[in-house]
């Protein structure tokens, strides 16, 4: 079973616990986006063989957004953080070279 | 190569069964072809015979990562029914149903079609409604279906408790020629035909690059080579994001597992495909009397095609309470598959950004009884441009808000 900890409470938590909320870091275009744009956030999804980053919540605990750096080929975790996070922090990602050397990941937002 | 008959079998069981061919050719790449399919599942095999056999395109090779029918198509639990709502779904999942009754007499090989019907449990009252509304669409669509009463469901299916505690039995939408089939047959019985109309399959090739030259394609590089071609059609399920990658555009897909089980083998004791969408179970016994059993998908991304304990546990829990009998059964193998899911849980037959590049995924959990139809329709895109089959189901239904929505009917379970 897949474990993520909580980066708000601080406990390790059972894939059983929480909700998966699909794709992180999708950038949402304001008024006048075009709609390659508005559908790009919409219905593009990076949906790699490899380093995915993710959103999702402590359903049945402090019930609470966060956000997941994990393989999806190995289910390798390389970190939880919060949800206002516009970018995964420099520890996540320097786990993340040091396992998967050359990942790639678009803009980030 | 030879044809399957019952004086084949008699003539084999003379000499000792010496005399049977092998079914396919395993070839050597050619540097270039008309078309190139990669995913040799079901649908991209029938894609190419069906290029084949509809629009005399025969220059084409199918490639194959892994092994031939080794991914979805040998994973699924292999229910067939057309009972959609929306009607360019009936459209292609009918065609596909249709195809299924003459397939072993097209194919000369038997895919043990079996229309024993399918029955869809309506367990709650929004579900009552729900079937009744389809049961009508059907009706207009030319789909056999009929929304039957809980009375009838225990005549069909006696080991059903219509009664339970939680989820009682109020109705059940039920169409008669839906049914399973050998889900392998299907995957070897068209690739025995390509092969015998001289395509080549290709397995234990896998794409590693996609080459274009000013917007169009112009052939994939391989494990074994470069291959070029006229057209490439992408058919690889839960890798189609993988592909497209390579090809240098995105998809409306994720991919997720899904898994399946089955028991230890029983007496026959259910003739029918029972799915209780309420609950996220379903069940068929096959002919050597497992009991297959399929349940919800995996809610995150991942290639890992192995599928996870809890959800075991929730398919098992809900199918005990509609299946009492079954509480004691001995479960022998489990397994998982790559599904792709779109938005919208329609498939995706289109073209692409990339000129001569067509992609047919987004099947989701249902993809293997759409194997005929999608093949059929896929065909005539990737020969004319366009098909009747297809049209609603283009890459622009996204950006145009114009989908073809089947995530109400089609439930988690397919």
């Amino acid at each position: 079973m897949l474990t993520l900890t909580c980066p708000y409470c601080g406990i390790p938590c059972d894939e059983t616990e929480l909700a998966a909320g699909g794709e992180a870091h999708l950038k949402r275009f304001g008024p006048g986006a075009s709609d390659a744009e508005f559908e790009g956030y919409m219905f593009h999804r990076e949906n790699p063989k490899g380093v995915h980053f993710e959103r999702w919540r402590h359903a049945y605990g402090c019930g609470k957004w966060f956000l997941a750096a994990r393989h999806t080929v190995t289910m390798e975790v390389f970190g939880t953080y919060e949800a206002q996070s516009t970018e995964p922090p420099q520890e996540v990602r320097d786990r993340i070279t040091a396992r998967h050397p050359g990942w790639t990941w678009r803009d980030f937002a | 190569m030879s044809r399957y008959s019952v004086f084949a079998v008699a003539r084999e069981a003379f000499r000792n069964h010496t005399g049977w061919q092998r079914a396919w050719r395993s070839p050597e790449p050619k540097r270039r072809y008309d078309v190139v399919i990669v995913g040799a599942g079901g649908h991209g095999l029938a894609t190419a015979y069906y290029l084949g056999k509809n629009h005399g395109i025969r220059n084409v090779a199918v490639i194959e990562k892994g092994w031939l029918g080794g991914g979805n198509t040998g994973r699924n639990t292999t229910i067939i029914r057309s009972n959609y709502l929306q009607d360019p779904s009936a459209a292609i999942y009918e065609k596909s149903r249709a195809l299924y009754e003459n397939l072993s007499q097209d194919l000369n090989y038997n895919v043990m079609f079996s229309p024993r019907g399918v029955m869809m449990l309506a367990q709650t009252e929004h579900e009552v409604r729900g079937y009744r509304r389809t049961a009508q669409a059907n009706a207009l669509q030319g789909v056999e279906t009929e929304f039957i009463t809980p009375e009838r469901v225990k005549e069909l299916c006696p080991i059903i408790e219509t009664r339970g505690p939680r989820y009682p039995v109020l109705g059940a939408l039920w169409q008669p020629r839906g049914g399973t089939a050998r889900h392998d047959a299907v995957a070897w019985g068209y690739a025995r035909k390509c092969s015998e109309m001289g395509m080549d399959i290709l397995q234990r090739c896998e794409v590693t690059g996609v080459t274009t030259e000013g917007g169009r394609v112009t052939g994939v590089t391989t494990t074994r080579g470069d291959i070029g071609c006229g057209k490439l059609g992408i058919v690889v399920a839960g890798h189609s994001g993988h592909l497209a990658a390579m090809a240098g555009f995105r998809l409306p897909i994720e991919s997720v597992a899904l898994q399946a089980l089955v028991s230890e083998p029983i007496k026959p004791c259910m003739d029918v495909v029972v799915m209780a969408n309420t609950v996220h179970g379903y069940m068929s016994q096959s002919d050597k009397g497992e009991m297959v059993i399929g349940g919800g998908a995996d809610g995150y991304n991942n290639y890992t095609q192995r599928g996870s304990f809890h959800h075991i546990e929730e398919t098992v829990r809900a199918l005990i309470e509609t299946f009492p009998m079954i509480s004691r059964l001995k479960m022998l193998r489990q397994w998982g598959g790559i599904v792709d899911m779109t938005g919208d849980r329609s498939p995706i037959l289109s073209k692409t950004p990339v000129e001569g590049i067509f992609i047919n995924c987004g099947w989701g959990t249902g993809g293997f009884k759409a194997i005929p139809g999608s093949g059929w329709g896929f065909a005539e895109l990737m020969a004319k441009g366009e098909s009747p089959l297809c049209a609603a189901f283009g890459l622009e239904r996204f950006r145009e808000g114009r989908f073809v929505d089947e995530s109400v009917a089609a439930g988690v379970a397919h």
